[in-house]
C-alpha cells in the first residue's frame, strides 16, 4: 500500500499545525464560528447534535494494521471507546472534544493519516473497490490512480472554495463495486486491444434529494490525461453551476440544466484551452505510486484446501460464514475475507477499540498487513489463505464480528441519524436494529438471497437509500418520524434510482413492511432470480398490493 | 482598508472610479467591466493605467479584447465559499494574462497562500488581522502537489521534485 515520502509528510504535518492553530483562534475568539466552520470542516470537523464530530480519511479505503491501532487508541483515548465506519470508506468519531483535535490529528500524522477534505465543499476522498486488487473480475487495481487524484486534489488552490462537496469514486472491474455512476465524477477503467489502459469518465451522478444516475462525458480517456481533463472538468463546474441554491449547486444539476452534450462541450472546449503542457510528470508519479500498490508475494497455494473444507463439513455455522462472507480471489487457495460489521441488533459500521485491534492482529497474520474498509460500512481482508480462514472465523467469533450476513438482508447499510445527526429528520440506527433483529433467523436471509438494505434518516440520502434494492428514508411529519419505502434501485454496473412504493410507515411499523415485501418476492421469483431482477421484472405492482391492498 | 502587496502593508496607487466619475489624464483608474464594455473607444485612449473591477459571474474570455491593455484586475470574493474568481484568476494566467491580480472582499489570512497561488497578487483585507498574520500565512504550507501554479510562497511543486530531471514548470511570466 501506499506510503508517505517526505513530502507527504511534510504536507501533512503543515496541515495538521495550520488547523491546530485555526482551532486556537477559534478557541481564544479570534475567529467567529462561522469564519471557523468552513476551515474545520475541511479538515474533517463537524459541529452535530451532541458534540464534534471527525472524520478520518481512509483514502480508497485502504488501512494498515497499525493505521487500525491507531484508530482503535483515538476510540479509546478520545472517544467513547467506538468509532463508526462510513458509507465513503472513512471512520468518524462522535464525541470529540473541539480542544483535542490538534492532538487527535497529530497522533494520525504519525500514522500517515489526516482528515484533510473529508467534508467541507471541496473534493472529498477518494472512494474505490473494496476488493481492489484482489477480485477475479478486475482489470487492474484502479487504486494508484486513486492515490493520484488524492494528491491532486489535496488543497487545491482552484477548488478548494466549490459551492458543495464532489465526490469521485475509481473502479478497476467491470462488477461496479465503488458506485461509481452515481458520483460527481465516476472513473471506470478499460483496456483498449492494444492493451493500453483508459477511464470511462462519467459525471453528474449523485444521490441526496434530486437522485441521479451520472453521464458518460468520454469513453476512453488516456490515463496519462486523467489529471488535466479533470481540471477542465472541475473549472467548468466551479465557474458555471448555480450557488443561488445550494441543493442546485452539485455538478449533476449543471449537467442536467445545460444537457450532457453542452457539458460535454463546454468541457471539451475548456480541455482544449488549456492542455497540459506536458502530461510526462503525471505519467511517471502514477508509475511512481503504482510501485506501492503491487500485489504481496502470494506463495503458490494448492486449489483444493482441505482444513477448510474439513471445517466447513465439521462446523456448519463456519461453511454458513465461508458461504456468505468470503468472496472469489483471483490465486487458487485464495479468497478475500468480508467482515461484516453488522451483528445481529447491532448499529451497522461500528467498531469498538478491541474490535479495531482484533482485524487488526488478523491482518497482520494472515493478510499482509492490509485492510479495507467498504462502502458497505465492513472490513475486508484482500488476501487470504483459504486454509487460515478456520482459524480467521473462530477469532471473530470471540469477538462478536463472526455475522454470516455478508450482502444479505442484515447486511444493512445506515447513516447515523437523528441520533446523532444535525441535519437528520429521523432516527436511521434503530430502523436499522430492529430489521436485523426481524431478519435474525439466518436460514431466512439466506433463503431470500443477496440484498442491500439502505437507511437515510433524511433526504441528504447519506444512507444511499436511493440505490439500496430496498430503500428506507426516515422524514419528519408534523413532529413524528415516518419512514418512506423505495424498491429497485442499484448501484451496480446497471445503476437506477429507486421508486416510491407508496404511503410511508411510522417506524415500527417498517419491519413487517419490509418482511411483506421479502415474502412477495419468494412467492413469486423465479428459481435462482435474485430480488432486483425480479422487481424489474415485476414492477412495483405487486408489492404495492401486499403492502397497501390487504388494510 | 490596508492594501497587502508583497508581503507588506502599501499604499494604494490606484483609484476606483464611480460609473459616472471622470477619469483623470494620466491617473490609475479601476473602473467596473460595465464602464470597459461600454466607454471602450474613450477608455482605450486613456494616458494613465487601468485597471477593471470584474464580477465573478465573467467569463475571462469576455476580457480577452481588452487585456493587453489592463493593468489590473479586481477579482470579488463575496463569500467565503464563492471561489468562482479562483478559476478565473487561474484561467486568466493559463491565457498569458501579466498584469496584476487583486482580491477583494472579505479574505482570511488562511486563504491568503491559496489566492497567491493561483497568480493573485494584491489583497485589500480588513483590519482585524496584523500584518504578521499575513506574513505567516503567505508561506505556511511549503509545498503543493499541483503542477504548473504561482509559487510567490516558494511553495515547492512535489511531483516535479520527485521525478527530477524533470524541470518543474515554468514559471508562470507575471512571478517575480
Amino acid at each position: 500500500m501506499y506510503r508517505y515520502d517526505e513530502f507527504d509528510a511534510a504536507f501533512v504535518k503543515q496541515r495538521t499545525d495550520q488547523f491546530r492553530d485555526q482551532a486556537n483562534r477559534r478557541l481564544s475568539g479570534e475567529l467567529t464560528e462561522e469564519e471557523f466552520r468552513p476551515l474545520r470542516l475541511m479538515n474533517g470537523l463537524y459541529l452535530q447534535l451532541h458534540a464534534y464530530m471527525l472524520r478520518v480519511a481512509v483514502p480508497y479505503g485502504t488501512l494498515s494494521s497499525k493505521q487500525m491501532r491507531r484508530l482503535a487508541y483515538i476510540a479509546d483515548k478520545w472517544d467513547r471507546g467506538y468509532g463508526h465506519f462510513t458509507t465513503r470508506q472513512n471512520i468518524q468519531y462522535n464525541w470529540i472534544k473541539l480542544e483535542d483535535t490538534g492532538d487527535i490529528l497529530e497522533a494520525l500524522a504519525e500514522v500517515e493519516m489526516h482528515g484533510i477534505q473529508t467534508s467541507g465543499n471541496c473534493i472529498r476522498n477518494v472512494t474505490t473497490d473494496h476488493w481492489a486488487g484482489a477480485a477475479a473480475d478486475e482489470i487492474a487495481d484502479p487504486r494508484p490512480v486513486g492515490e493520484l487524484l488524492r494528491q491532486w486534489s489535496s488543497l487545491h488552490p482552484e477548488f478548494s472554495f466549490l459551492p458543495r462537496k464532489f465526490k469521485i469514486a475509481v473502479t478497476g472491474a467491470p462488477n461496479d463495486r465503488a458506485a461509481v455512476r452515481v458520483h460527481d465524477i465516476g472513473l471506470r477503467m478499460h483496456k483498449n486491444d492494444k492493451g493500453e489502459t483508459g477511464w470511462e469518465v462519467m459525471v453528474g451522478g449523485g444521490q441526496g434529494r434530486t437522485p441521479m444516475i451520472a453521464v458518460t462525458v468520454r469513453g476512453f480517456l488516456p490515463e496519462r490525461e486523467l489529471v488535466p481533463y479533470l481540471e477542465a472538468i472541475m473549472r467548468v463546474y466551479n465557474l458555471f453551476v448555480r450557488r443561488d441554491n445550494k441543493y442546485k449547486a452539485r455538478i449533476k444539476i449543471l449537467v442536467h440544466e445545460l444537457g450532457a452534450e453542452k457539458f460535454k462541450s463546454e468541457v471539451e472546449a475548456e480541455y482544449a484551452k488549456h492542455p497540459a503542457q506536458t502530461t510526462e510528470v503525471d505519467e511517471r508519479e502514477l508509475a511512481r505510486i503504482a510501485n506501492y500498490f503491487a500485489r504481496p508475494t502470494l506463495d503458490k497455494q494448492s486449489r483444493f484446501a482441505p482444513h477448510f473444507e474439513d471445517a466447513k463439513i465439521k462446523n456448519k455455522e463456519f461453511a454458513r460464514w465461508a458461504r456468505n462472507n468470503l468472496a472469489l480471489h483471483t490465486d487458487d487457495g485464495y479468497t478475500i475475507v468480508n467482515i461484516s460489521l453488522k451483528p445481529e441488533g447491532g448499529i451497522p459500521g461500528d467498531a469498538t477499540g478491541e474490535q479495531m485491534r482484533v482485524m487488526a492482529d488478523l491482518a497482520e497474520r494472515y493478510a499482509h498487513d492490509e485492510l479495507r474498509v467498504s462502502h458497505a460500512q465492513n472490513i475486508v481482508l484482500a488476501h487470504v489463505k483459504l486454509e487460515d480462514t478456520f482459524a480467521i472465523w473462530q477469532e471473530l467469533v470471540k469477538h462478536n464480528l463472526a455475522a454470516a450476513n455478508y450482502g444479505l438482508a442484515g447486511d444493512i447499510i445506515a447513516c447515523p441519524g437523528l441520533d446523532y445527526c444535525a441535519l437528520a429528520t429521523a432516527r436511521a440506527i434503530p430502523i436499522a436494529q430492529s430489521l436485523s433483529r426481524k431478519f435474525a433467523d439466518l436460514d431466512k436471509q439466506e433463503k431470500i438471497g443477496p440484498l442491500k438494505i439502505n437507511i437515510s434518516g433524511c433526504i441528504n440520502a447519506c444512507g444511499h437509500h436511493h440505490v439500496g434494492h430496498i430503500g428506507i428514508l426516515g422524514l419528519d411529519k408534523k413532529g413524528e418520524e415516518f419512514y418512506q419505502i423505495t424498491l429497485g434501485g442499484s448501484s451496480g454496473d446497471s445503476a437506477s434510482i429507486g421508486t416510491i412504493l407508496g404511503p410511508g410507515f411510522a417506524g415500527d411499523e417498517v419491519p413487517d413492511a419490509i418482511e411483506k415485501i421479502l415474502d412477495t418476492y419468494v412467492k413469486l421469483r423465479a428459481p435462482g432470480e435474485e430480488f432486483l431482477a425480479a422487481y424489474r421484472r415485476l414492477g412495483p405492482a405487486p408489492f404495492k398490493e401486499a403492502l397497501y391492498a390487504a388494510a | 482598508m490596508p492594501l497587502l502587496k508583497n508581503n507588506t502593508f502599501v499604499q494604494d496607487a490606484w483609484e476606483t472610479l464611480a460609473d459616472d466619475a471622470l477619469v483623470g489624464d494620466g491617473a490609475r483608474v479601476i473602473v467596473s467591466l460595465a464602464r470597459l464594455l461600454k466607454d471602450w473607444d474613450i477608455l482605450a485612449k486613456h494616458t494613465g493605467l487601468l485597471g477593471v473591477a470584474v464580477p465573478n459571474t465573467t467569463r475571462a474570455d469576455e476580457l480577452a479584447p481588452y487585456i493587453s491593455r489592463i493593468a489590473l484586475i479586481v477579482l470579488p470574493f463575496p463569500a467565503f465559499t464563492d471561489g468562482r474568481s479562483y478559476s478565473i484568476a487561474r484561467h486568466l494566467r493559463l491565457d498569458g494574462y501579466r498584469g496584476e491580480l487583486r482580491a477583494t472582499g472579505n479574505i482570511l489570512p488562511d486563504q491568503l497562500q491559496l489566492m497567491q497561488q493561483v497568480g493573485i497578487e494584491s489583497f485589500e483585507v480588513t483590519e482585524r488581522f496584523p500584518l504578521e498574520a499575513w506574513q505567516h500565512a503567505a508561506r505556511l504550507i511549503n509545498s503543493t502537489y499541483q503542477r504548473g501554479l504561482t509559487r510567490a510562497g516558494n511553495e515547492k511543486e512535489v511531483w516535479s521534485l520527485r521525478h527530477q530531471g524533470f524541470q518543474a514548470w515554468e514559471e508562470q511570466p507575471h512571478a517575480g
